[in-house]
């Protein structure tokens, strides 16, 4: 078992440097293109017999080797495979393995071919280095590297130049990679604090050994390292008020997208909370825990709300996720940490899948966003349209689909815990989803075909790549109908939260009513925008001046406050230290080497290449030495 | 009383002599004022009661380093005046002068280590060569073994440095010397014989020595 | 009565004399000569002391000096010789050929 486990783990790492060191400067390479998919699928073939290893006998515990030890610290560079690491393993593999082949197809073009496989697959390696780790140590070392390589992916074209606010909200790739970064540095100070304060009360980082030892921490201590280590999950998972670098980090590839969306970057944040339950369980924190419910719903809310009125396709979809995980955060701010990780499970396989759809509508629109100028792309990308819809569908939680059952359960848990207000926010937030998203798929696939007069030549992607996506169609479809089998898994590691008789009682009526907010959103949407001719879709004036509208478009003026109010000051900050740095640090240094240099000039006449001149130089210091003696033998 | 007369002319004279030394124009009054002022302080050594110290420098300074100077000056031109840009005039006397003043402070002080005592103390009825001899045969010996290896070395030094392409002509640049030497060039003038010729020559001169 | 310092005094004088010359002379051969006079004003100190403490150490480093002068010489005239047959003048200004 052991060696799965090591094969799990590095296989992407070898498929990295494979592409890295012998491809980095070479055109494309098909045996890249080849070999890296392939690594990820061992790897995701050595999850699943883990996992079956998992179910039968129970967790895998390996220790590598000792990574850090000296004075009272030790660390050793281990890995835990249970029911949630063994989770997370398939997912972020299964994900990652459709987005490689996916990927062949989408940066076919590209010239750093290589170098995107290369970033792709550390990418996946450290986002396993995440969820296998077993202690703390190592996680905050594979979320990092999770940082890192969504730097350099978000970043990926970075060639392209920035362009004003007003035209790209998300400015350029390298604009989108740093801001994704510094978020994140952001919330990784919150979380190695929380780290430090384990450790420095524990005296470990290794998971047992903390979760054995937090009933003896003091109330207080709990609370702040609960905060701590959420505010690390805030900036990996976007939530608010560090959510603006998810819909910016659309600039990347859109495999990337998908990657970061599903598998690799946003669950960590979820990951995190759900792999510290024992912590965030506790009568201790549960206020902490309220508060992520609560941020979770507000964000669900908040990012559906953009999403109605946002046209770039990627733009709405990256709005999704960022809905999505704000149900995650409320299900497992609630306790219902196993439906968050099923949530994240089923939603990683619908948001991989809508994120492809929406790369081959691009690739097929030559990279077009804006869904005003697509519609009616049905009838040339019919594999794509359905893959579209039916991520759409579970998106939207319609019955029988991955989201119904996943999303349903939320829901369930938010009324069950009494919390009504959360309750009402998520069905209403599911209504909103639904209408968001099939907005998204009339607009691009029925209506009128807007593309035809701005001269696009829509067509669908390769098959080799619709038939490598056909999986996640699957999972997005049937995902569900595995809840109670899973729920039986899982539970042997996680809570098992039960409905009470109550909820249990009117359950299908919250469903019906979650389904029939959906099927309102969806109806409207269709009645709006999938018409044609007279009945077709046209912009109305008064509704995009109004003012809900503009906030919405503006993204509630976050992003303009946080220009205004941290990015400028900061500018005119930096402008000012820059001149003083010039000024007295450079200055100073200047004034030493210019000292030297003068004195070098002046000195250098004494090289008259005359031994007479240097006698004379010599008899100088001869004279000094012997009064320097001198003086010292009268004061000594 | 006579220690004191003497000293007082033995230092005048020196400081008299060295001072020529240093200042003279010409090459060969420099050499001759040097020489005396070596047979001067030899006069000290006798006072300090060094007589073999003194015979010592009167036979290699006076005798061995002069004559070589002097056999060395037969290369140069001794007659014409030594012509010297003297940049910094001041410079030089100032420096000497305060070299004076800080030796001259320095050694008027009390002498701090007042009470040191003798390694090597002088050994009482006898002569001083003989103590000399018997300190510098015993306690001495390696350096003075190593004194004459240098000494060997250096004569071997100086015959190869001084003897090497002697009659090969590379003070033509000279003028005074190209005069002295000429007459056994002139016969010379075919190169091919030059190799052979200094051969010859060399084994001569070795055989010479 | 004459006392040690006497010596010493006298010797510091004409090492400073040997240093005047050592600055003021530009022709080697009078550089030469400048140093024979600094050291033999260093033996009359050395001289000097070992009478004032009644050592021998005194006189055998006086001895090693004068053996090192004349070691000195021999190699030196002998490079004086070289160098005066390969520039035609024994002045530090002609032979200067560095240029700083």
């Amino acid at each position: 078992m052991e060696s799965l486990v090591y094969i799990a783990l590095f296989a992407p790492f070898v498929g990295s440097l494979f592409a890295g060191l012998f491809f980095a400067r070479s055109p494309k390479s098909i045996l890249v293109g080849v070999v890296n998919p392939a690594l990820i699928g061992v790897s995701f073939l050595a999850s699943v017999a883990l996992a079956m290893h998992v179910a039968e006998f129970g967790a895998v515990h390996v220790t590598m080797m000792d990574w850090i030890s000296m004075g009272g610290l030790n660390i050793p560079f281990g890995f835990l495979v249970d029911e949630v690491s063994v989770t997370m393993m398939l997912v972020v593999t299964l994900v990652s393995t459709v987005v490689h082949i996916y990927s062949n197809g989408y940066m076919d073009h590209d010239k750093s071919f290589n170098r995107f496989f290369a970033y792709l697959s550390a990418f996946v390696f450290s986002m396993m280095i995440l969820v296998m780790s077993d202690n703390l140590a190592g996680l905050f070392i594979g979320w990092e590297g999770v940082g890192v390589c969504s730097w350099l992916l978000i970043g990926f074209w970075y060639h392209k130049e920035d362009k004003p606010f007003e035209e790209n909200p998300s400015i350029s790739p390298s604009w989108a990679a740093n801001e994704a970064f510094i978020m994140n540095r952001i919330a990784d100070l919150g979380m190695l604090v929380g780290i430090f304060l384990i450790y420095w009360n524990v005296g470990s980082l290794q998971y047992n050994v903390v979760f054995d030892a937090l009933p003896n921490l003091a109330d207080g201590l709990l609370v702040g390292i609960a905060i701590a280590l959420f505010i690390g999950a805030m900036g990996k998972s976007a939530q608010f008020p560090l959510h603006t670098w998810l819909t910016d980090a659309m600039e990347g590839p859109t495999p990337v997208s998908a990657l970061i969306h599903a598998a690799t970057m946003v669950t960590a944040g979820v990951f995190l909370v759900i792999r510290m339950s024992p912590l965030y369980s506790m009568e201790a924190v549960s206020g902490v825990s309220m508060f992520i419910a609560a941020l979770g719903t507000f964000v669900a809310f908040y990012a559906a709300s953009m999403a109605l009125i946002a046209r770039d396709i990627k733009r709405i979809v990256a709005l999704s996720t960022l809905s999505q995980l704000g149900y995650m955060f409320a299900a497992a701010g609630l306790g219902a940490y196993w439906i968050a990780l099923f949530h994240l499970a089923a939603h990683a396989f619908f948001k991989a899948l809508l994120f492809l759809g929406a790369g081959n509508v691009m690739h097929a629109m030559d990279d077009e966003l804006d869904i005003f100028k697509m519609g009616g792309l049905r009838k040339v990308m019919m594999g794509s349209y359905i893959y579209m819809g039916i991520a759409s569908i579970a998106l939207a939680g319609l019955p029988f689909f991955a989201g119904f059952y996943s999303k349903d359960a939320i829901i369930e848990t938010a009324f069950n815990e009494g919390t009504y207000l959360i309750w009402i926010m998520l069905v209403i937030t599911a209504g909103m989803t639904a209408f968001y998203s099939f907005r998204q798929v009339f607009f691009s696939f029925h209506g009128e075909e807007r593309w035809k007069p701005l001269g696009f030549n829509p067509h669908d992607m390769y098959k080799y790549v619709l038939v490598a996506m056909a999986p996640l169609a699957i999972l997005a479809i049937s995902f569900g109908w595995f809840m109670d089998g899973y729920k039986a898994f899982i539970t042997k590691n996680l809570p098992a939260y039960e409905m009470s008789d109550h909820t249990h009682h009117i359950a299908w009526l919250l469903g019906a009513l979650v389904v029939l907010f959906a099927v309102i959103g969806i109806w409207i949407a269709y009645r709006k925008y999938a018409g044609k001719g007279a009945m077709a879709w046209q912009r109305d004036e008064k509704v995009e001046n109004s003012f809900i509208y503009k906030l919405l478009e503006n993204q509630y003026y976050v992003p303009h406050a946080y220009d205004r109010f941290i990015v400028q000051p900061y500018i005119v900050a930096s402008d000012k230290f820059w001149e003083w740095d010039n000024k007295i640090v450079d200055g100073t240094v200047d004034t030493i080497a210019k000292t030297i240099y003068d004195a070098g000039d002046k000195s250098r006449t004494m090289q008259t290449g005359n031994l007479s001149t240097y006698l004379n130089w010599m008899g100088a210091g001869a004279l000094l030495l012997i009064v320097a003696a001198a003086i010292s033998a009268v004061i000594g | 009383m006579y220690e004191f007369i003497a000293f007082y002319i033995f230092a005048i004279s020196t400081v008299v002599l060295f001072g020529i030394t240093v200042m003279s124009k010409n090459v060969l009054y420099a050499m001759t004022s040097l020489a005396g002022g070596m047979v001067m302080i030899s006069g000290f050594f006798f006072l300090l009661g060094a007589d073999f110290l003194g015979v010592v420098q009167l036979i290699v300074y006076v005798g061995a380093v002069m004559a070589l100077y002097a056999f060395a000056m037969m290369f140069f031109d001794a007659t014409k005046d030594i012509k010297e840009k003297h940049q910094n005039p001041t410079l030089t006397i100032v420096l000497g002068a305060l070299m004076a003043l800080v030796f001259v402070f320095i050694f008027s002080a009390p002498i701090i280590g007042e009470n040191i005592e003798a390694l090597y103390p002088v050994v009482e009825g006898v002569g001083n060569a003989q103590a000399v001899g018997m300190v510098l045969f015993t306690k001495y010996l390696v350096p003075f073994e190593l004194a004459a290896v240098m000494l060997l070395v250096a004569m071997i030094a100086g015959i190869i440095l001084a003897g090497k392409k002697m009659d090969h002509s590379l003070t033509t640049h000279d003028d005074a010397v190209d005069e002295v030497l000429h007459h056994r060039f002139e016969s010379e003038s075919d190169a091919i014989h030059d190799a052979e010729k200094i051969a010859d020559r060399a084994e001569r001169e070795g055989a010479g020595k | 009565m004459i006392g040690v310092s006497h010596y010493l005094i006298l010797s510091g004088l004409l090492f400073s004399i040997g240093f005047v010359g050592v600055l003021r002379r530009k022709n080697l051969l009078m550089l030469f000569f400048a140093t024979e006079i600094m050291l033999n004003a260093v033996n009359i100190a050395f001289a000097a002391i070992g009478n004032y403490y009644g050592d021998l150490s005194g006189q055998m480093f006086a001895f090693f000096v004068i053996a090192v002068a004349a070691s000195e010489v021999a190699v030196g005239l002998g490079l004086l010789i070289v160098l005066y047959k390969k520039y035609g003048s024994l002045d530090l200004e002609v032979i200067a050929n560095m240029k700083g």
